[in-house]
């Protein structure tokens, strides 16, 4: 994206949201702003509606988690088929309470993105229709992608360190 | 007419008395022999193991060979659960199901690490050996095994269908075996 059309975006967030933006920048070759986690549903519906950005298809939405940190990330990338542009929106949530409103309102699509989401990380989507675990069994009991849960399945016994490097 | 027949090789007749016209031997002998070389296996799928089965099935391993040729997709006529490749504990509740739906008797043949011991998938999500969920008779290492090995696998399975007494499925231990992993 051409730096006149980040100066764009960022002010057209600027003029209904301001100092939501806590950082712009250029991840690789990819547009990102960090944003305050409180306004992100209003800010993607903003950038949905307005004539200046027209970001109506949500291409991935996922969540990451920064041990070190004691956070979970959440990771919006919206697509604009008119301009093919592209951009990431990220925020940051506490591990021990990664509360969110849900997508669902704005983009159908995240219905099922969320639940990947809640169902690998815990991230808790308020208002989703339907937030269950999706891939993993129904009985598991952890969030698997978090670091604090071990890999590898905890039931067997006849895999040791001294043989497996666990 | 010799030439041909003498490349044909004839299954092993059991001992018994032979005269004219007649041929007296014990039952469970001809049953297992007739059980053995009729197997109807359900090819339970899931990664690599089942390409390599399908090589197994073509004409140049053969399973027909065997008496096998007739996979049956339905459990109710399945007389062999053949279990090849990763199974997710999620597919684990779909395996144990097609056990249970299967009439006895019936064999299960575990094909490859993966549905032995779960791999080298050693993770949340991996079922570690379907023998934690149904009963297993025969194990085929490899990843994936080479044909020769399911059909190794197979032989051993004739071997077991053949020798099996007829009374196995109705004794304790059986029930109690079945017991232990919560069927029946």
């Amino acid at each position: 994206m051409e730096a006149a059309a980040q100066e764009k975006l960022v002010s057209v967030i600027n003029e209904k949201f301001e100092d939501a933006i806590i950082e712009a920048r250029m991840d690789k070759d990819f547009f990102t702003l960090i944003i305050k986690k409180e306004k992100i549903v209003d800010i993607i519906a903003h950038l949905y509606h307005h004539t200046a950005t027209q970001f109506q298809y949500l291409t991935t939405l996922f969540a990451v988690h920064y041990p070190d940190q004691s956070q979970i990330a959440m990771v919006y990338q919206l697509h604009n088929l008119r301009t093919n542009q592209r951009i990431r929106l990220k925020i940051f949530l506490p591990a021990d309470n990664p509360t969110t409103p849900t997508l669902t309102t704005v983009f159908s699509a995240a219905n099922w993105m969320e639940r990947e989401a809640y169902d690998f990380f815990g991230v808790i989507f308020q208002g989703h229709p339907n937030l269950k675990r999706i891939l993993n069994v129904e009985d598991m009991l952890i969030f698997p992608m978090r670091k604090e849960y071990p890999l590898e399945d905890q039931t067997r016994e006849d895999k040791n360190d001294l043989m497996f490097g666990r | 007419m010799d030439a041909v027949t003498s490349k044909i090789s004839v299954g092993e007749k059991p001992d018994g008395h032979e005269g004219p016209g007649f041929f007296a031997t014990r039952l469970d002998k001809v049953i297992g022999l007739a059980r053995k070389n009729s197997i109807w296996p359900l090819p339970f799928a899931t990664s690599c193991c089942g390409i390599e089965f399908m090589a197994t099935m073509g004409a140049h391993y053969d399973l027909a060979r065997f008496g096998s040729e007739r996979l049956s997709f339905s459990p109710r006529q399945a007389d062999l659960l053949m279990v090849m490749g990763t199974i997710a504990k999620k597919m684990g509740p779909v395996l144990r199901q097609v056990y249970e739906q299967m009439a006895e008797p019936r064999w299960v043949l575990s094909v490859g690490a993966c549905a032995s011991s779960g791999g080298i998938f050693d993770t949340y999500s991996v079922l570690q050996g379907i023998d934690r969920i149904i009963p297993v008779d025969v194990y085929v290492p490899g990843c994936p095994p080479r044909p020769e090995q399911i059909i190794d696998g197979v032989m051993k399975i004739q071997y077991l269908v053949e020798n099996e007494s007829l009374r196995r499925r109705d004794s304790q231990e059986y029930k109690a075996m079945l017991n232990k992993y919560g069927i029946e």
